[in-house]
C-alpha cells in the first residue's frame, strides 16, 4: 500500500499508514458503529471455544502451510500461521508480519522490515525464517501451490540484511510485489520446520493443541501474538463435507460458525431468528471462458456475441439462486484497481444476431463443459443455453469430472463454465492472461497485452499504474476471453451468539475465516 | 466332516482369487478415471508444470502396471502402501476409519437380529390377522424409503424440531462412544432398512414351516406349539435370514456413505470416497482388499451357519 513514497518521508508516512489500519481493525472488532461485521453489537468479550465448520479434504488433510489448499486448509493455515501481507477487503495488500517495505527505483529490489513477533514457542521470527519459508515453498522438487506466486523473487540473491530485515531481489521490476508476499499459502514456518502434522509452530494467533486429519483441529489463544491476543480461548475446526450437516450442526448447536452454505439454505433462514446469515460479497468470480485461439472464439465478433447473449440477471438468480450481483466481463468488481466506469454491459440479441451473422456464424454449434465442480456450473450452462438459443446459437452441455475439471478444459474444448476465487486483479492478469501464464484458458496471448503488464508493474506512480490496468481491461472488455456475468456471494452462517465476524471480506483475504477477532456474546 | 473342510479350503481358495480379481478391477477402474492423483490435487490451479512435478514426486510418471506389481509385492509383506495425497500409511486410512464404521455395524447389529427375528416370529404367529398385517405393511412402507430420506426426515423431527437428540456426529469422530446420543439416529437409519428385510425373511419362512407336514405331525403329537415354533420351524426360517444378514453386516462393515455423510461420521465409506475424488490409488486399493476379505470372510461364515441350520439342504459352492 505504500510502495512508492519519498525515502525521507517513508517510515513516517508508513506508520501513519499502519496505525490506520490499526484502528479500522480496532473498528471492526469493536464493531459499535462499523456496519462491515455481522451482529456486532456490544463490547468485546474474552474466552470461550469456538466450534467452526468447514468442508474439508477428509484422511488426507495435513496442517503443512504450505500445502494448504482447501478453504479448510487456510482457515487453519491463517489461525496458526502468519504472511508477511494478507489482502484488505479490496484485494490490495496490507502488512502482516512485514511492518514496512519500500523498493529502489528500478522497484526489483525491496527492503522489507519484519515486526516484532514470536513464534509459539518463543522464539523471534527473523530474516532466516522468511527465507527458510520462501525457499521451501520454491523448492523445484516441491509442487507448493505458492511456488507460481513467488516466481518473481530470485532467491538465491535475496539474503538477510538484518535479525528483522530482507532484501528481495527479483527478476524484473514488480511494482505488486507486496502482493507476492500476500499469495496465497506464503506463510512463514520457523528455519528448518518439516514436520507439521505432530506439533506445528508457528506465529499466528493460535496455538496448536491437537490435530485429526478430516475431523478435527484445536487450537488455543497464543497471548503473545503480535496483532494482540486472540478474544476466544480456544477454536476448533472440525469438517463436515455436507453442506446439509454443516447447517444441521450449527442449528443443532454443534458448531456455532457453517462456512459454504448453499444460497438456499441463507434464504430459508435469513432474519428468522435462530442463525445468523453473513455474506460475504464478490467471493467469486463466475464466468464462462471462451478460447480466443480456435473457432468460432477466435473472431472477437463472436466473443462480442456471446457478452450480448447473456442475461446476468437471470444468470445470477437461476446459478446463484440470487446470492450475487451481475458482473461486466471484466475480473474483481470492487477491488483495487477495478475498471468501474465501463458501462454495465446487458442483453442485446438482435446486435449479438447481426455480430454472428457479419462473422458468418449463423447457425452456430458450440459445445459447454461444465461439472457439478462448483456450486451453480450445471445451472448456469444449462440457462445459458437456453439465452443463446434465443439468438440462434445451438449450446451442447457437456458433463465432465469434477475431479479433473481444471486440468480438462485448460487446453480443451472451446466454452466452459469458470470461476474464480478472490485475488488481485495484478495476480488474475499475470496468471491467466499472459502469453507465459501458467493457467491461461482463454488462450489470450498477446505481446502487446504482455508489454502493457510489464510497463504496469516498472511505474513507480499508483495513478500511472492503474491507467495501465484500466487501459488492459478495456481491451479484456472489448474483446476478452472471459464472458464474467456475475459475482457470487460467499455465505457463512454463525450462531447468534458469535460477534464481530467481518462481512466486507471477500474469501481468501484477512479477514475471510478470521477467528482472532471473533467473540463469543 | 472332511467334506466341510474341503468346503471350506475351496471357498477360501476362491475367495482369495476373488479378492484378486476386486483389486485388479478397482485399479483397473481408478486408472481408468479422467484424471489422476496430480490432476486432483492440482485442482482449479491445473498449471501443468506443476502437475508434472506432483506427477513425480509421486511416482506417477511410471507405468500402471510397475506401480501394482510394486504395491502388491509390499502387500505380501503386510505393506498397504502410502497414501499418494498425503504420504501417511494406508493402514492408518483404514485403522482410523474402521473404528467408527466397526461401532455403527455393531450397535446396528446387536438391535438388528433382536428386532429383525422377533418382529418376523411375532408376524408369522398371527398370520393374516391384524398384528401380521400391522408389521408387514409398516415395514414395507419403511423399506420403501431411501436412507437419506428417512435421515433428513429424523434429522428435521428429532433433532432440529424438538430438539432430543444432536443432528450429526460433528466434532465427535475421534470419540463417538462418549457421546452415545448422537450414534441414535445413524443407527435407527441404518437399522430401518436392514430391520424390514430380515424379519419379512423370517416371517415367510416360519410360515413356510409352520404350514409344513412335520409341523402339523410335531402338533399330532401333542409337542407344544411354543417348541414346535422355536425348535422345529424357527431354525427351518434361519437358513436364508442368515444369509441376508451377512449381506448386511457386509454393507455395514465397508462403510455406508449415505449415512456417513449425513451425520460426519468419519468411516470407511467416507475415507473411500475421498480417496476416489482424490485418485488416492494406494488408499483405494486397501480398502479394496478389506472389503474383499470381509465380504468373502463373511459370505463363507454365513454359509457355514446355514448349513449347520439345514444340513438337508447341502452346501452348494
Amino acid at each position: 500500500m505504500n510502495d512508492e513514497r519519498f525515502p525521507g518521508l517513508r517510515r513516517r508516512g508508513f506508520l501513519a499508514a499502519t496505525s490506520g489500519a490499526a484502528a479500522l481493525a480496532l473498528v471492526g472488532c469493536g464493531g459499535g458503529t462499523d456496519d462491515s461485521t455481522a451482529g456486532g453489537s456490544g463490547t468485546p468479550k474474552r474466552g470461550g471455544r469456538l466450534r467452526a465448520a468447514f468442508a474439508g479434504g477428509g484422511a488426507s488433510e495435513t496442517l503443512d502451510p504450505h500445502l494448504a489448499n482447501l478453504f479448510a486448509d487456510v482457515a487453519r493455515a491463517k489461525a496458526l500461521f502468519d504472511k508477511l501481507a494478507d489482502y484488505g477487503a479490496d484485494l490490495s495488500a496490507q502488512p502482516r508480519l512485514a511492518e514496512k517495505w519500500e523498493s529502489n527505483k528500478t522497484l526489483n529490489r525491496w527492503q522489507v522490515t519484519l515486526r516484532q513477533a514470536t513464534f509459539h514457542d518463543g522464539k523471534p521470527v527473523t530474516a532466516k525464517d522468511v527465507l527458510y519459508s520462501y525457499r521451501r515453498i520454491a523448492d523445484p522438487k516441491q509442487a507448493f501451490r505458492a511456488k507460481a506466486s513467488l516466481e518473481p523473487i530470485d532467491l538465491d540473491a535475496s539474503r538477510a540484511t538484518g535479525e528483522r530485515s530482507i532484501e528481495f531481489v527479483l527478476k524484473r521490476p514488480t511494482a505488486e510485489f507486496p502482493n507476492v508476499l500476500a499469495a496465497f499459502g506464503a506463510y512463514i514456518v520457523p528455519e528448518n520446520a518439516t514436520e507439521f502434522d505432530k506439533k506445528p509452530i508457528g506465529s499466528g494467533p493460535f496455538r496448536f493443541v491437537s490435530f485429526a486429519p478430516g475431523r478435527s483441529a484445536v487450537f488455543r489463544r497464543y497471548d503473545d501474538h503480535w496483532d494482540g491476543a486472540p478474544l476466544l480461548d480456544e477454536i476448533e475446526f472440525v469438517v463436515a463435507n455436507e453442506e446439509s450437516a454443516r447447517v444441521n450442526a450449527l442449528l443443532g448447536g454443534q458448531v456455532e460458525y457453517a462456512h459454504e452454505l448453499n444460497p438456499t439454505t441463507a434464504r430459508a433462514h435469513e432474519g428468522k431468528g435462530q442463525i445468523d446469515i453473513v455474506r460475504l460479497r464478490n467471493s467469486a468470480m463466475q464466468a464462462f471462458c471462451m478460447k480466443t485461439d480456435r473457432a468460432p472464439f477466435d473472431d472477437k465478433r463472436v466473443r462480442e456475441a456471446f457478452f450480448l447473449i447473456a442475461d446476468r440477471q437471470e444468470l445470477v438468480d437461476g446459478a446463484l439462486s440470487g446470492a450475487g450481483e451481475v458482473g461486466n466481463d471484466l475480473f474483481g468488481k470492487g477491488y483495487e484497481y477495478y475498471a468501474a466506469d465501463l458501462p454495465q454491459r446487458a442483453q442485446d440479441l438482435d446486435k449479438a444476431r447481426s455480430l454472428l451473422k457479419k462473422a458468418g456464424a449463423e447457425k452456430l454449434k458450440v459445445t459447454l463443459d461444465t461439472s457439478a465442480v462448483a456450486a451453480g456450473f450445471t445451472e448456469a450452462a444449462g440457462i445459458f443455453r437456453d439465452q443463446a438459443a434465443k439468438a440462434g446459437v445451438t449450446i451442447d452441455v457437456k458433463m465432465g469430472s469434477k475431479d479433473s475439471y481444471w486440468s480438462d478444459i485448460l487446453d480443451n474444448g472451446t466454452l466452459s463454465c469458470y470461476r474464480s476465487g478472490a485475488m488481485p486483479i495484478e495476480a488474475h492478469l499475470s496468471q491467466r492472461l499472459l502469453t507465459d501464464s501458467t493457467t491461461n484458458a482463454t488462450k489470450w496471448q498477446h505481446k502487446d497485452f504482455d508489454a502493457l503488464y510489464q510497463q504496469a508493474q516498472a511505474t513507480r506512480d499508483k495513478t500511472e499504474r492503474a491507467a495501465v490496468y484500466e487501459r488492459m481491461q478495456r481491451r479484456l472488455y472489448a474483446e476478452g476471453g472471459f464472458l464474467i456475468w456475475g459475482f457470487a456471494d460467499w455465505i457463512i452462517g454463525t450462531a447468534r451468539t458469535v460477534k464481530g465476524v467481518e462481512t466486507k471480506a471477500p474469501a481468501n483475504t484477512l479477514d475471510w475465516a478470521r477467528f482472532d477477532k471473533v467473540w463469543l456474546a | 466332516m472332511s467334506g466341510l473342510r474341503s468346503f471350506v479350503a475351496r471357498r477360501l481358495l476362491l475367495g482369495v482369487a476373488q479378492t484378486i480379481a476386486v483389486v485388479l478391477l478397482v485399479f483397473a477402474l481408478t486408472e481408468a478415471l479422467p484424471g489422476d492423483a496430480a490432476v486432483a490435487l492440482a485442482g482449479d490451479q491445473p498449471d501443468p508444470a506443476r502437475i508434472a512435478a506432483i506427477r513425480e514426486a509421486m511416482d506417477l510418471d511410471r507405468p500402471a502396471y510397475e506401480r501394482l506389481a510394486d504395491w502388491a509385492f509390499g502387500l505380501l509383506h503386510g505393506d498397504f502402501g502410502t497414501s499418494l495425497t498425503s504420504g501417511r500409511p494406508v493402514t492408518q486410512y483404514i485403522v482410523d476409519g474402521f473404528g467408527p464404521t466397526l461401532l455403527l455395524a455393531t450397535l446396528t447389529l446387536a438391535l438388528l437380529v433382536p428386532l429383525g427375528f422377533g418382529l418376523g416370529v411375532l408376524a408369522a404367529r398371527h398370520e393374516g390377522r391384524l398384528v401380521d398385517r400391522l408389521v408387514s405393511s409398516v415395514t414395507l412402507a419403511v423399506y420403501a424409503v431411501p436412507e437419506f430420506a428417512l435421515g433428513v426426515l429424523l434429522v428435521l423431527v428429532l433433532a432440529l424440531k424438538l430438539a432430543w437428540l444432536p443432528p450429526t456426529a460433528l466434532g465427535y469422530g475421534t470419540d463417538l462412544l462418549a457421546h452415545p446420543a448422537a450414534l441414535v439416529l445413524p443407527v435407527l437409519v441404518l437399522l430401518s432398512r436392514p430391520v424390514c428385510s430380515l424379519s419379512r425373511l423370517v416371517r415367510a419362512g416360519m410360515v413356510d414351516a409352520l404350514a409344513s407336514p412335520y409341523a402339523a405331525h410335531a402338533r399330532r403329537y401333542g409337542v407344544p406349539g411354543a417348541r414346535v415354533r422355536y425348535a422345529h420351524a424357527l431354525p427351518n426360517a434361519l437358513a436364508p435370514a442368515v444369509q441376508q444378514l451377512a449381506r448386511t453386516v457386509d454393507w455395514l462393515l465397508c462403510g455406508v456413505i449415505v449415512v456417513e455423510a449425513l451425520f460426519v461420521i468419519p468411516g470407511l465409506g467416507t475415507v473411500l470416497l475421498n480417496a476416489v475424488a482424490e485418485r488416492d490409488v494406494p488408499v483405494v486399493q486397501g480398502l479394496a482388499v478389506v472389503f474383499g476379505v470381509l465380504a468373502v470372510v463373511l459370505n463363507l461364515g454365513a454359509d457355514l451357519v446355514a448349513h449347520r441350520l439345514t444340513p438337508r439342504a447341502g452346501v452348494a459352492a
